[in-house]
């Protein structure tokens, strides 16, 4: 999948880290575009079906659920932040 | 009188006015950081589209609710960014989780305006990366400025549908395909209905003017990848390349609260969903709760604030002139809704149908043959005996297909498999 940066894009760049290692965002991304925009995926299933980007983009399907700065937290209600740690499973 | 209100979205926002108005102070509550609901979402700050760039011919209605929602928050007990995940009827009590960590808060009265989500059908291929709901191909244009991928495929049926191909159109990223599960001659059939309410009549006519829409057509299956999708319609089947793929049959209301509550629940043959009872005013069978907006039975915005305004005036005692108008406006509202419901069914039969290697519950990856299998008398001992409904989602997503497919395989009436109970917490919450 290749989500597209389409409009009102030209926002600051902020750093994080990515299961460790370093990442960038632009400020106003949550963590779910940050991934998405970065190529990668959020989770892998635990049941063996491959990985997963989530789903519904409203805190209502709990399928982009990571770790953040160690919490659990849904990827597409959290805004990335600067030097914020983000954990995958 | 301790009144409080759960969703700051157009009817959460327009019942906190009435209190407001009427001299209340209510706790006012909202999941996302800041109001609007999921229709007035705005972007996070840093963007700068505004207006009519994010909410197109509604520019007018969100510049409305988001002036009354900035003007009742100080005039409020406002708890943005805060996850209702308990409610305890007995004591009046509901059990909060925000920044700041747990806490209850005590209710005499509530309205809950808890908001919708998209319904779907599974299909193989659907918990794929690249694979999403159509509000949340929304959600990504309207608050981060994104479009799923370069080759989108559209597939649903209903006035989402249409919005987002003709926003997605109009943003430079039309969709690769626009797949709409309703035939042409269904929906013309609701078209009398529909031309009560001529303004979003045209509004859809407008649309439909500038796009391409397949009707009759259904997804199949999406690809290893989401690199194509195999669809369907009255000429057979197709392959469509595509990198990305949007779901959604229509929105269904976010019950959770309203059952935990424990207000009775029936089945809707139209919609083909169990929803909370409560009348026209959003009055149900349990003492001091409310239901207004689409959290009840989805209606639309215009519905929703309608819906939110009513309610506070029930808990206010007001019994007077406006209270006679809304009802008028929400009679009226109704009857369009019910043209809507019939413009765009729910494709109950290609639900029914769906391959048995389908991942039915995404959450616990059981199969559509998996719950056939159980053979389980009711959709409660289907949970029971195979997870389906059991995963973090509790069944928001999988509840209404698993129905369809368990009935299907019984050979029973939908309504006879019943509907999943409410749980709490009513989504995953931190305990540490």
């Amino acid at each position: 999948m290749t989500v597209v940066r389409l409009l009102d894009q030209d926002r600051p760049m902020l750093h994080f880290t990515l299961d460790g290692g370093p990442a960038e965002a632009r400020q106003g991304d949550t963590v779910l575009t940050a991934l998405l925009t970065l190529g990668t995926t959020v989770r892998t299933s635990e049941f063996g079906d491959g990985p997963r980007a989530g789903f519904c983009w409203m805190g209502a399907c709990q399928d982009c659920f990571l770790l953040v700065d160690g919490v659990a937290a849904r990827a597409c209600g959290t805004l990335v932040a600067a030097g914020m740690s983000v954990v995958r499973r | 009188m301790s009144v409080v209100v759960v969703g700051a979205g157009p009817a959460g926002v327009r019942a906190v006015e009435r209190l407001v108005n009427g001299g209340q102070r209510p706790a006012w509550i909202d999941e996302a950081p800041d109001g609007g609901g999921r229709v007035f979402q705005k972007p996070p700050p840093g963007f700068a589209r505004r207006g009519a760039a994010l909410y197109g011919e509604d520019a007018g209605r969100a510049h409305s609710l988001h002036a009354a929602l900035e003007a009742l928050k100080p005039r409020t007990d406002w708890r943005p960014g805060t996850l209702v995940w308990n409610l305890r009827p007995g004591p009046r009590l509901l059990d909060l989780q925000g920044d700041a960590g747990h806490s209850t808060l005590a209710y005499d009265q509530l309205i809950l305006c808890t908001g919708a989500m998209d319904r779907v059908v599974p299909i193989p291929g659907w918990t794929q990366p690249g694979v999403t709901s159509l509000g949340a191909a929304q959600i990504a244009l309207k608050t981060q400025g994104l479009a799923m991928g370069r080759r989108v495929a559209l597939c649903g049926t209903g006035p989402l549908l249409l919005l987002l191909a003709w926003q997605l159109t109009k943003a430079g990223a039309a969709p690769a395909l626009v797949l709409d599960s309703t035939p042409w001659a269904t929906t013309l059939r609701a078209a009398p209905g529909l031309a009560r309410n001529p303004l979003m009549a045209l509004r859809g006519l407008g649309w439909l003017a500038r796009l391409t829409v397949r009707t009759g057509a259904v997804p199949l299956r999406i690809e290893p990848g989401c690199t194509g999708l195999v669809w369907r319609d009255g000429r057979g089947e197709h392959r469509t390349e595509v990198d990305a793929v949007a779901l959604g049959w229509g929105l269904k209301p976010e019950t959770q609260l309203a059952d935990l509550a424990g207000v009775p629940f029936a089945f809707d043959p139209l919609q083909r969903l169990w929803l909370p009872e409560r009348d026209a005013a959003g009055r149900t069978a349990v003492p001091g709760v409310f239901l207004a907006g689409d959290g009840a039975s989805v209606g639309g915005s215009v519905m929703a604030e309608l819906g939110g305004a009513r309610a506070a005036l029930v808990v206010l005692g007001d019994t007077g002139a406006e209270a006679a108008r809304l009802d008028r406006a929400i009679a009226r509202e109704a009857r369009f809704r019910t043209a809507l419901e019939r413009a765009y069914p729910y494709p109950h039969a290609l639900a029914a149908a769906m391959p048995d290697d389908t991942l039915l519950c995404r959450c616990e990856a059981i199969t559509a043959a998996d719950l056939r299998a159980s053979v389980a008398p009711d959709i409660n001992r289907g949970k029971a005996l195979t997870r389906v409904g059991m995963g973090r989602c509790q069944g928001r997503l999988c509840g209404p297909p698993a129905a369809e497919v368990l009935a299907a395989a019984l050979g029973c009436d939908i309504a006879e498999v019943g509907r999943l109970r409410g749980q709490m917490p009513v989504k995953p919450v931190p305990m540490a």
